[in-house]
C-alpha cells in the first residue's frame, strides 16, 4: 500500500499540471502548496486553478487533506499554532500568504460555511447582519435591505421573514445551515467555501442546500468539500480527487465520474476503497 | 474444549434473598447515597429553623407575670417579670451555689426570668427556681416601658405629670400616657432630625471649610482675601448653628416637660422622663391582633432602626446597609478584574509551563485563610496605599487619617482579592466551554480576534461569569475575620452613604452583620438580652446572602436563556 502510494506520488509529481479541459476565467490559483502540521506533511505540492462562477468539488477519503486545503483559502489554518505552509494561493494575482495581507479583509472576500450549522446565539437578523456590522455598516436601511437580500439569496426569506428577531437557535438544522450561508453571502464575498455543508442535515434539507448551491454559482465561485460522491456529481462543475495529501486528479465532473484518467480515482468512485 | 451447551440456559436468580444478592442489587448504595442527602437536608433545615425560632420569638410581646417568690425560711418577695425558658439543675449544684434547696429532691427546674428595671436591680435577668414562684397572676394594668437607657421598666403606671404637676392618675393615667407619649415622640423625632440632619450638615460644612483653609495654608496660597471669604462663610455657618441650637434647646425644654411615675415590684415608685420612653405597652391587656401588630412593628424596628444600648436594643439597619453596600462594591471591583485576567490567561497567553504555574497559583489563592487577606489588606491597602493617598491628596486633614485607616473601600477591595480566584476559575471554564465553531464562525466573517472575543465569546460566557460572581458573593458576604482588620466597627457614627457630597463615602468605617453577630454574642455586657438578637441577626445575614444570591442567579438564568450554547 505504502509503495503504491509512493509510485502514485512520483507519478503525480511528474505529471503535467492538472487543469480543466476547457479553461474559463480563473478565480483562484493554487501553486505548489505544501502544508505541515508540525513535522507531519498534510498537503503535498498541490497545484490547481479554480474557475470563476463554477462549483468545484473536493472529494477523497477521510484524512486526505481536502478540508485542510479548503481552510487554506481563507487562512483558517492560521488558528492552529503548529501549521506551516509553503507555496502560494493567488486571489486576483495577490498571494494570500503575503505578509501585507489583512486576514480579516481576506475572509470578507472568501466566505466559509462549516460542517455543522453554527449560528450565533442571537436573532436571525443579527446573525445575518453580523458581518456587515463588522465591516462598519451602521445604517438601518442598508442593514435591513442587505439582510433581506442575503436571506432571499439563501432561499430562506419566505420561511423567516415574520420572525427575523427571534433566536436563530429555534430553527431547524437545515434552516440554520441556510442561515449560515446567508450570513456568509451578506458580506458579498468573491469565493464561497463550503466544508461538507450537508453532512449534518437530513435528505430534504440536503436537497434544498444543493439547489441553493446551484443558484449561488451565478454570483460566486463555490468550493465544496464533500464525502458524498453523488452530491459532488450533482452539484459540481469540476471535481478534484485527493488522496493522502496529493491532488490525484482534477477535471470536469463528468469526466471524473464517467472516464477518470487515473486508476486510483476510478477505484475510489467505484467504491473499491476509501 | 467442548462447545458450550446452548440448550441448558440458566438465568434464574441465584440465592434469592441472600445478603450477597441484596448487596449486588445496588440497593445499599441507594440507601447510602440517599441517606447522605437526607442528613444534609435535615442539617440545613434544622439550622434555619433553630435560628428562625430563637430569633423571631424575641419580638413577640410576652405576658408579664405578677407573683411572689418564696425562698424557704425567708419572707416572700414580690415579683413582676417575664418568664423565660427552664432548665433542669441538680440540687447539689444549687446547694453549692448557696440556695437553700431540699437535697432529698434530686432535681429542680430553674427558670430564666426577665425582671427588667436594671436601674433598680442591677441586671435585667435572673435565674429563679420555678417551684418557688407562687401566686402567679397576669393583671392587665401591668405596663412595659422600653427606655432609651437602662432597658425595660416593668410596673404599674401611677400618674402622668407635666412640669412636675400630676395631670392624670388612676384609671385615666394610661390614656394620658399615650397622648403625652405621642407628643414626646414627635418632639424626639424633630430633635433627632435637627441633631443628625441639620446640625450634621453644618458640622460637615464647617469641617470642609477647615480642611479648605488648611489646604490653602499647606500650599501657601492663603491670601488675606481668601481668608476673608472663608471667615465670612464660617461666620454664616456658625450663625446657622446658633439658630439651630436655640431651636434644639427649646425642643429639649418642651420634651422634658412630661414625666411618668411607675410603681415597680418593690413597691417603690420610679420617675421617668417621657423623652426617655421609646414605647409603652400593656402585654397582658393586648388582644391577638394587637400582639401581631406589635410583633411586626418590632421586626420593622429591628431591620430599619439604629442600634441602642451597646447593640442589645433597637435595630441593625446600619449593619444590613454596610453588608449589602460592601458586597456590591466588592462585586463591582472583582468582576471586571477577574474576567479580564481570565480572558488573558485563556485567550492570549501561550498555554505553557508559565501559564500553568500561574493557574495553579490562582487556584491555590482560593485556599488561603481569609485572615491572611485581612493582614495583607491592612498592611498593603490601608497603611501603604491609603497612607500614600493621604499624604498626596488629604494632607490637610493629617494627622487624622482619611484613607490611611480601615474603611468600606479597603474592606471591599480586600474581599475582592479574596474572591478573585473564584471569578477567574469560573470565567476560564466558561471561556473554555464556548464551542470552537462559534469562534470560527466569527473569524470566517472577517472579525479580528478582539472583535470575536467582544461580540461572541464574552456574551456567551457571561453566565459563567455570573456563576463566579455568585460564588464570590456567597463567600464574601459571610466573611468576618479579614473585615475586622480593614474597616468594620462595632458602632459606626454614620452610614457610608448620605446626603453630603460626594454621597458615597468610601473612606468611612461601617457595620457588618457578621461582625455584629460576633460583637453582640460575645462582647456584650448583657448576655441574656443579646442572645435572641444573635439568632435574629444570623437569620437576617442568611436572608441577605440568599437575596443577593437569588438576584445573581436570576440574572444568570436570563443570560443562559439568551446565550444558550448550541447543543447538537
Amino acid at each position: 500500500m505504502r509503495e503504491k502510494h509512493n509510485e502514485d506520488l512520483a507519478e503525480s509529481l511528474t505529471a503535467p499540471r492538472p487543469a480543466p479541459a476547457e479553461p474559463g476565467e480563473v478565480a483562484v490559483e493554487v501553486d505548489g502548496l505544501n502544508l505541515y502540521y508540525g513535522d507531519k506533511q498534510a498537503l503535498n505540492s498541490v497545484t490547481l486553478d479554480i474557475e470563476r462562477n463554477k462549483v468545484t468539488a473536493f472529494i477523497g477519503p477521510s484524512g486526505c487533506g481536502k478540508s485542510t486545503l479548503l481552510r487554506c483559502f481563507n487562512r483558517m489554518n492560521d488558528l492552529i499554532d503548529t501549521v506551516r505552509t509553503e507555496g502560494e494561493i493567488r486571489l486576483g494575482n495577490k498571494n494570500i500568504f503575503d505578509k501585507d495581507v489583512d486576514v480579516a479583509r481576506l475572509r470578507r472576500q472568501v466566505g466559509m460555511v462549516f460542517q455543522k450549522p453554527n449560528p450565533f446565539p442571537k436573532s436571525i437578523y443579527e446573525n445575518v447582519a453580523y458581518g456587515l456590522r463588522l465591516a462598519g455598516e451602521r445604517k438601518k436601511s442598508v442593514l435591513d435591505d442587505t439582510v433581506e437580500w442575503a436571506l432571499k439569496g439563501a432561499a430562506l426569506w419566505g420561511e423567516v421573514k415574520d420572525r427575523l428577531h427571534e433566536s436563530a437557535l429555534g430553527m431547524s438544522g437545515g434552516q440554520q445551515q441556510r442561515l449560515v450561508i446567508a450570513r456568509a453571502i451578506a458580506v458579498q464575498p468573491k469565493v464561497l467555501l463550503l466544508d461538507e455543508p450537508c453532512s449534518a442535515l437530513d435528505p430534504i434539507s440536503t436537497l434544498k442546500v444543493e439547489e441553493l448551491i446551484d443558484q449561488l454559482k451565478a454570483d460566486y465561485t463555490v468550493l465544496i468539500v464533500t464525502h458524498n460522491m453523488q452530491q459532488a456529481a450533482r452539484v459540481s462543475d469540476y471535481t478534484a480527487f485527493m488522496y493522502l495529501g496529493d491532488l490525484i486528479e482534477y477535471d470536469e465532473t463528468d469526466t471524473i465520474f464517467t472516464n477518470p484518467g487515473k486508476k486510483q480515482t476510478e477505484d475510489y468512485i467505484t467504491g473499491r476503497y476509501g | 474444549m467442548n462447545a458450550p451447551d446452548t440448550t441448558a440456559v440458566d438465568i434464574n436468580r441465584r440465592g434469592a434473598g441472600s445478603f450477597a444478592e441484596w448487596y449486588a442489587s445496588g440497593a445499599p448504595w441507594v440507601w447510602f447515597t440517599g441517606g447522605a442527602v437526607a442528613i444534609s437536608a435535615i442539617l440545613v433545615i434544622g439550622l434555619l429553623l433553630l435560628i428562625a425560632v430563637r430569633g423571631l420569638g424575641h419580638f413577640w410581646p410576652a405576658p408579664v407575670v405578677v407573683a411572689q417568690y418564696v425562698e424557704p425560711g425567708q419572707a416572700p418577695t414580690p415579683l413582676i417579670a417575664q418568664l423565660g425558658y427552664t432548665e433542669t439543675v441538680s440540687s447539689a449544684r444549687l446547694e453549692s451555689a448557696g440556695i437553700p434547696v431540699d437535697t432529698t429532691q434530686d432535681f429542680y427546674d430553674r427558670r430564666l426570668v426577665k425582671v427588667a428595671n436594671r436601674d433598680v436591680y442591677g441586671s435585667d435577668f435572673t435565674y429563679l427556681l420555678d417551684a418557688w414562684i407562687v401566686e402567679r397572676s397576669f393583671p392587665e394594668d401591668i405596663s412595659v416601658f422600653e427606655r432609651l437607657e437602662w432597658g425595660d421598666l416593668f410596673g404599674t403606671l401611677v400618674s402622668v405629670s407635666e412640669s412636675g404637676v400630676v395631670v392624670a392618675d388612676g384609671a385615666e393615667a394610661w390614656s394620658a400616657f399615650q397622648e403625652h407619649h405621642a407628643r414626646a415622640r414627635k418632639l424626639y423625632d424633630e430633635i433627632k432630625h435637627i441633631q443628625n440632619g441639620e446640625i450634621g450638615k453644618v458640622n460637615y460644612a464647617l469641617e470642609q471649610l477647615r480642611l479648605q483653609q488648611r489646604r490653602y495654608e499647606l500650599n501657601d496660597e492663603l491670601t488675606p482675601e481668601l481668608q476673608g471669604t472663608l471667615e465670612a462663610k464660617r461666620a454664616e455657618l456658625n450663625a446657622r448653628y446658633a439658630t439651630l441650637n436655640a431651636e434644639l434647646v427649646e425642643l429639649q425644654e418642651a420634651i422634658e416637660r412630661d414625666s411618668i411615675t411607675v410603681r415597680v415590684q418593690t413597691g417603690a415608685t420610679v420617675n421617668v422622663q417621657l423623652a426617655e420612653v421609646v414605647r409603652g405597652y400593656q402585654p397582658n391587656a393586648m388582644g391577638l391582633g394587637e400582639k401581631i401588630g406589635f410583633y411586626f412593628a418590632k421586626i420593622w424596628e429591628f431591620v430599619s432602626d439604629e442600634p441602642r444600648e451597646a447593640n442589645t436594643e433597637g435595630g441593625i439597619f446600619p449593619a444590613i446597609f454596610g453588608t449589602v453596600l460592601m458586597v456590591l462594591l466588592m462585586s463591582v471591583l472583582v468582576t471586571p478584574f477577574g474576567v479580564v485576567a481570565a480572558l488573558y490567561m485563556r485567550e492570549y497567553a501561550k498555554q505553557g509551563a508559565i501559564t500553568r504555574t500561574i493557574r495553579i497559583a490562582v487556584n491555590n489563592l482560593a485556599g488561603v485563610p481569609s485572615i491572611v487577606y485581612g493582614v495583607f489588606g491592612l498592611g498593603f491597602f490601608v497603611y501603604a496605599i491609603g497612607g500614600s493617598i493621604d499624604d498626596l491628596f488629604y494632607a490637610e486633614s493629617l494627622p487624622a487619617p482619611t484613607f490611611g485607616t480601615g474603611g468600606i473601600f479597603w474592606a471591599s477591595l480586600t474581599l475582592a482579592i479574596l474572591t478573585l480566584p473564584v471569578v477567574i476559575v469560573a470565567t476560564e471554564e466558561g471561556l473554555a466551554r464556548i464551542p470552537r465553531s462559534m469562534r470560527e464562525a466569527s473569524l470566517a466573517l472577517g472579525a479580528t480576534k478582539a472583535e470575536t472575543l467582544w461580540k461572541v465569546v464574552l456574551p456567551m460566557s457571561s453566565p459563567a461569569m455570573m456563576t463566579g460572581l455568585i460564588l464570590a458573593i456567597a463567600r464574601a458576604a459571610g466573611e468576618v475575620a479579614p473585615l475586622m482588620l480593614v474597616g468594620v466597627v462595632k458602632l459606626a457614627p454614620s452610614l457610608p452613604m448620605d446626603g453630603n457630597f460626594p454621597f458615597l463615602h468610601l473612606d468611612r468605617k461601617f457595620m457588618h452583620l457578621g461582625f455584629h453577630i460576633y460583637d453582640v454574642g460575645f462582647q456584650s455586657p448583657n448576655v441574656e438580652a443579646a442572645r435572641p438578637l444573635v439568632y435574629a441577626t444570623a437569620l437576617l445575614l442568611v436572608l441577605v446572602i440568599v437575596l443577593l444570591n437569588l438576584a445573581a442567579v436570576r440574572i444568570r438564568n436570563r443570560l443562559r436563556e439568551r446565550y444558550r450554547a448550541l447543543e447538537h
